[in-house]
């Protein structure tokens, strides 16, 4: 029996828990009761941890958010203020994401069609924003465009605002986004060879012809990948945001930051209803991740 | 003459392509990080290391880094269980856990944070029984460790699920039939071929962990010298207006980064080695 034909077998047929291990060899079969039981074992220890670790936080948030009824619920989130955060957090991710795919695609365009010295270098710079704390990644914008930092007295005799002020924020999800894209689309480039855009090319067509025409649909599935991803951790940034921001209510609060503000003045109800609103958003995220990552799946075979 | 950095290739674009790369790269990424290398220059050596090692600092140095090496232990035993499940096993409603696996990366921290607060609190649904059997976990470090382990499950998981995938079942028969059993098969022929994987998992969850904020501010308690993570340190030197003290602790926790980040090239590089090895064989 071959893996083929395990992996073909008929679901309906299929008992409720099925170590594909055990289903496979017929000596095997008669091991001892102790092989048959391990699987079974591992799978319920499984379960329970994810059930506890990921199931019970996320059923928290939504049972948190109504605990007050129906309508204490779409009362805090229609607040003006909780409806400011929103187009905020929108507006950002709005920003951010076009800027980090564009940059994507040129980083993954140079990386993976041509060679050049200090390529190994530029790919761990690109995903250096990864392994920053987004404390820190906050801070420098403040060393760079605060009151006290490089740029500071220049841009406040111009009256121009970046520290606790929209830019500010747009910065931050800007720097911890940064490898979102290049990182899914260096590798899937890559693997994908330089033969179909040399032939494009030879055959007249121009670079930005053969990028629209042949590159990005072939990549398109894990384009797409990278810019959810990109998206979710942009609508979602706490840390790097909260050290931008001033907490400026009505103007400089992000979405998350509006749960923490809220959660800080006991409003837990509230709190949870806003997050909510945020959870939804990461549950809409896996759903799409898991639709493109099958897509992408059938698109290589 | 001129010295071409690059083999020549019909395709155009490159100066454009190469040159925004490094445009965004400087000006997004590697002047604002620099920023904080040259502030620090404005302190002396002693100065710097003050700072640095004044007892509040080096118990939320302590606490950051302690923390997210149990944290990383724990979610290198259960994601490497997780993983096995997942590939090796057939169950109702895999595909599901499967794809939760990554809801960490998707729920944003400061959510994660207060939801995991609710949970453990004194009066939550997993804080009462367990402060029923004297355990204390909202507000404390352990709440700390509960934080990080929530927001550093899935790396482990994503390392080893392509790992055990790929690998050949036809050595663990073999093993089989040599006589080993489970725990020699698991031990002798699994866990060398994982290892690379593990423990890129491994020091990713931890690189992580180091410099998560969000999630656990809500569920530390923050006292200092206690349950104050080294980020929040920082945070709280901002808010003094100590810049300079800010950007110290800020400059040791970016090396710390970097280092961390050089150990993930490493081992990534280890693991491709490893699986091209083992196809050439």
């Amino acid at each position: 029996m071959s893996a083929v034909l395990e992996k073909g077998a008929p679901k309906a047929s299929a008992p409720a828990m099925r170590p594909r291990a055990t289903a496979r060899a017929g000596p095997q079969r008669s091991a001892s009761w102790k092989a048959a039981l391990l699987p079974i074992v591992l799978t319920t220890i499984a379960l329970l941890y994810v059930a506890v670790a990921l199931l019970v936080p996320l059923a928290a948030v939504f049972v948190e958010a109504f605990r007050k009824g129906v309508e204490h619920y779409f009362t805090s989130i229609s607040d003006p203020e909780a409806w400011s955060a929103i187009r905020l957090t929108f507006t950002a991710a709005a920003i951010a994401v076009p800027a980090n795919l564009v940059f994507g695609i040129a980083a993954a365009w140079a990386i993976a069609k041509f060679d050049f010295r200090g390529k190994a270098l530029l790919i761990t710079l690109i995903d250096l924003p990864f392994s920053v704390s987004p404390v820190v990644s906050g801070l420098v914008y403040v060393l760079m465009f605060g009151l006290q930092g490089w740029f500071g007295p220049w841009l406040a005799e111009h009256d121009i605002k970046i520290i606790f002020a929209v830019p500010g924020i747009v910065l931050a999800t800007i720097f911890v986004t940064f490898p979102f894209v290049a990182r899914e689309l260096i590798p899937l480039m890559q693997a994908q060879g330089r033969e179909e855009e040399e032939a494009a090319v030879v055959l007249g067509a121009s670079g930005w012809q053969t990028l629209w025409r042949v590159t990005l649909p072939n990549v398109k599935w894990g384009l797409l990948y990278g810019v959810i991803l990109c998206n979710a951790r942009a609508m979602g940034e706490f840390g790097a945001v909260s050290v931008v921001s001033g907490h400026i209510r009505g103007s400089t609060n992000t979405l998350p930051l509006h749960v923490e503000i809220l959660y800080n003045e006991y409003n837990f109800a509230a709190a949870f209803a806003c997050a909510s609103l945020l959870a939804f958003l990461a549950l809409v995220t896996l759903v799409i991740k898991t639709v493109v990552e099958r897509r992408f799946l059938k698109s290589q075979r | 003459m001129t010295i071409s950095l690059r083999r020549p290739s019909v395709l155009p674009g490159f100066h454009l392509a190469l040159g925004t790369t490094l445009l965004y790269l400087a000006l997004i990424v590697l002047i604002p990080l620099s920023a904080a290398f040259l502030r620090t220059f404005s302190l002396t050596w002693d100065q710097f290391i003050a700072i640095v090692t004044a007892p509040r600092v080096l118990a939320s140095l302590r606490l950051s880094f302690g923390a997210a090496f149990l944290a990383a232990c724990v979610n290198a035993v259960f994601g490497l269980l997780l993983a096995w499940v997942l590939v090796r096993y057939r169950f109702p409603g895999s595909k599901v856990i499967d794809a939760l696996v990554d809801l960490p990366f998707a729920l944003p921290t400061a959510v994660a944070g207060i939801a995991l607060t609710a949970v453990y609190a004194p009066n939550g649904w997993l804080g009462a029984p367990l402060a029923a059997l004297g355990i204390k976990v909202a507000f404390t470090p352990l709440g700390i460790l509960v934080a990080l382990i929530f927001i550093g499950l899935p790396f482990v998981v994503r390392t080893i699920q392509p790992v055990l995938e790929d690998m050949e079942r036809e050595l663990e028969e073999a093993a089989r039939s040599l006589g080993a059993n489970g725990l020699q098969i698991f031990v002798k022929v699994i866990l060398p071929t994982i290892m690379p994987a593990l423990l890129t998992g491994f020091t990713l969850a931890f690189a992580r962990a180091v410099g998560e904020y969000g999630s656990v501010v809500f569920i530390a308690g923050n006292m200092p010298m206690v349950s104050e993570i080294a980020p929040l340190v920082i945070i709280s030197k901002l808010e003094q207006y100590d810049y300079p003290g800010a950007t110290a602790l800020a400059v040791v926790m970016l090396l710390a980064s970097f280092v961390m980040l050089l150990a993930i090239n490493l081992l990534q590089g280890w693991m491709r080695r490893r699986n091209a090895q083992e196809r050439k064989v």
